[in-house]
């Protein structure tokens, strides 16, 4: 049974990590291959992607061999060795019930450490990681019943009296690849992104805003006070 | 120098001799090889410390091994189809003419035009529209004119349009390729076949472009105006209501046909976003409206990531700030410690982070505020008779309440203070900002 309304109270969000590992090749770079990269998009909390997302398209340097890779299944990842730094074009195409329409992330890649003094090792890999997360402000019926239980997407807080529709039984629970990505062989180097440091500074800094706007308040109508004091001794 | 020359001995300045003739008595003075005594003395006579141009590079004189002569001698090209002799200078060397075509030959280029039977004629080309001799002449002159259909709509003795005589031609190719290939599939790659001249379609286009390119600069602006008019409408049909919203202005010259097009999918995207968006959504004030149509727009997309859509929201929160308002914003932002861009931009993370950014503009808004009253009171105090300047002079009154931002200074821009921003610190006291300081040349 295809769910086909679209829920306009439910906004489904996925949080996605995407960023590449880069390691050294050290004695065995060669000119052209002195890094052994892999670009990738992962749920932030290594869940499996595969639910939301059918199929990742990346698109390589041109100089690269067949630069359009099409990942057909989690884990979404492409690895290469190379030199250059690039952009690479990362498009995520949904399941049917999820969007019709692909979305675009761009990631540039980078091999060479920031700090360029230290010494190159190949044992420490230069990691960088975006955090963002996919909204679906208008889900399916479908993808909603289908991905409910999910810890791959976030649901809000749902309204009052809201009823979800049934579970229904993800087919093929048992997959011969494994899409998750929490025992990935690169998942040590995974960085983790909790939101409540940057929700604890976001307030502080409010706070403190909302003081000096107070404060300036208070100013402004000491002064228009005081203006219409003068004013009215002038008028006399 | 140049006086006893002319006096004494009359030589030339060009060096065509010079370094044949030794010189001795000249060696001094003159340095170089290879430029004019004359030029050398513009660099002010003396050798530069290292040399620009390599000397031998310039005025490269032929081998001397070589004797060259110029002889006037007959030629044929094979460009030509008769046997016609014409005659040309010819550098020779060492008493040898130079072999080969004519040099030019290679540039006499033709196009292949088909070649049909009568059979073929009667077979596929015949069309009511066209007899089979004004065919032929047409033919005969796209072979003699390369296709160049201006000159053959010239020279065509009936009257027809550049248009109809490429359609003819196209078509005639067309069917003739067809007709020849052994099976349709191979010719089906042949451009030809793949995309046939559309008629009705170039004669659109070319009225378009004379339309466009005949417009006065008063048609110009007018039409400028109705797309923004055009893109504002669009915009605002994101939100709710477009069953009332006016009905897009029909462009008067014809030139924005490409425009109406472009207008066409907003419309059909529009009956279909009012079926989600809720029926209430008559936004009174302006900054509702902004924030209304931006979630809009966001559902539209029925997928977006989270910080494009925090960049959305934050443009339309600073639809009314300039510029530099909005760089005051972020330096705020820098130096309260946030990024500019969150780290982890969960929906609480950006809704905080937009809401920061808009008590910021506030905050800005309010120091403003704050200048305008206190020069206001100052120029309560100096005189009640003087009319207040306006604004801009009254600028030297510091910012006090800055976290290191900078108060606006007259000259002084963008200038970003380097020490970390003064967040606890208290603010100097109200009661000495009241009087206009005196401009300081440290100001300045």
């Amino acid at each position: 049974m295809i769910l086909n309304k679209m829920l306009k109270d439910v906004e489904i969000s996925v949080p996605i990590v995407y960023g590449n590992v880069s390691f050294w090749l050290g004695k065995k770079a060669s000119e052209y291959q002195s890094h052994k990269w892999t670009v990738y998009v992962r749920g932030a909390t290594n869940e499996d992607l595969g639910v939301v997302v059918k199929r990742a398209v990346f698109q390589l340097h041109s100089s690269f061999n067949n630069p359009t890779r099409v990942v057909e299944a989690p884990p979404f990842e492409v690895s290469e060795a190379g030199w250059g730094e690039f952009e690479i074009a990362i498009t995520l195409f949904f399941h049917s019930d999820v969007s019709d329409k692909p979305l675009n992330l761009f990631h540039h890649l980078k091999l060479y450490p920031e700090d360029e003094s230290g010494p190159m090792s190949t044992k420490k890999p230069v990691v960088v990681e975006v955090y963002d997360e996919i909204s679906f402000p208008e889900p399916s019926e479908g993808f909603v019943a289908r991905v409910q239980n999910n810890p791959v997407v976030t649901f809000p807080r749902l309204p009052v009296g809201f009823t979800l529709p049934p579970l229904v039984p993800v087919e093929d629970a048992s997959r011969k690849r494994r899409g998750d990505t929490k025992d990935h062989p690169l998942s040590q180097w995974f960085l983790n992104f909790s939101e409540a440091d940057e929700l604890l500074q976001l307030a502080a800094a409010r706070q403190q805003v909302q003081a000096h706007i107070a404060k300036l308040r208070r100013q402004i109508s000491v002064i228009e006070g005081q203006h219409q004091q003068s004013k009215s001794i002038s008028d006399q | 120098m140049d006086a006893k020359d002319i006096l004494g001995l009359p030589k030339t300045p060009l060096p065509l001799t010079q370094e044949k003739k030794p010189r001795p008595q000249k060696d001094s003075q003159r340095k170089p090889d290879g430029i004019s005594r004359e030029v050398y003395a513009l660099t002010g006579g003396v050798p530069p410390l290292m040399p620009s141009v390599d000397s031998s590079q310039l005025k490269k004189r032929p081998p001397t091994d070589e004797k060259i002569t110029w002889q006037w001698l007959p030629f044929t090209s094979s460009a030509r189809k008769d046997s016609l002799q014409l005659y040309h200078w010819v550098r020779v060397v060492n008493g040898v003419p130079p072999t080969g075509d004519y040099s030019f030959a290679k540039y006499n280029k033709s196009v292949d035009v088909v070649k049909y039977t009568d059979e073929e004629y009667e077979k596929f080309l015949t069309d009511p529209m066209w007899t089979k001799e004004e065919t032929d002449q047409l033919f005969d002159l796209c072979e003699r004119y390369d296709l160049r259909f201006i000159v053959i709509a010239d020279r065509f003795p009936s009257s027809r349009t550049v248009e109809d005589l490429k359609d003819r031609y196209y078509s005639v190719s067309r069917a003739l390729l067809v007709a020849r290939a052994p099976s349709p599939g191979d010719v089906s790659g042949n451009l030809l076949v793949k995309e046939p001249y559309n008629v009705s379609q170039e004669r659109e286009r070319k009225r378009a472009l004379s339309m466009v390119l005949s417009q006065t600069k008063q048609q110009e602006r007018k039409d400028a105006e109705v797309l923004a008019e055009a893109k504002k409408i669009t915009e605002s049909r994101m939100v709710a209501r477009s069953a009332e919203e006016p009905e897009l202005p029909v462009a008067s010259n014809s030139g924005l046909e490409n425009v109406e097009k472009a207008i066409m999918p907003a419309d059909t995207i529009s009956p279909s976003s009012n079926a989600h968006l809720p029926s209430a959504t008559v936004v009174p004030s302006t900054l509702m409206a902004d924030n209304a149509s931006t979630l809009a727009s966001l559902r539209l997309l029925r997928v977006y990531l989270r910080t494009y859509a925090l960049d959305q929201m934050i443009q339309a929160a600073s639809s009314s700030a300039g510029l530099r308002t909005i760089k005051r914003v972020e330096q705020t932002l820098q130096d309260l410690g946030i990024n500019l861009k969150p780290r982890v931009p969960t929906k609480a993370v950006c809704a905080e982070h937009l809401e920061l950014r808009k008590e910021i503009l506030t905050l800005l808004n309010l120091q403003k505020q704050l200048q305008y009253k206190e020069a206001e009171g100052s120029s309560f105090r100096d005189s009640t008779y003087e009319t207040p300047g306006t604004p801009k002079d009254r600028m030297f009154i510091p910012d006090s309440m800055s976290f290191g931002v900078s108060g606006e200074r007259v000259g002084k821009r963008d200038q970003k203070r380097k020490a970390p921003g003064r967040l606890t610190e208290a603010p100097s006291s109200p009661a000495q900002s009241k009087r206009p300081r005196k401009l300081k040349a440290s100001d300045l």
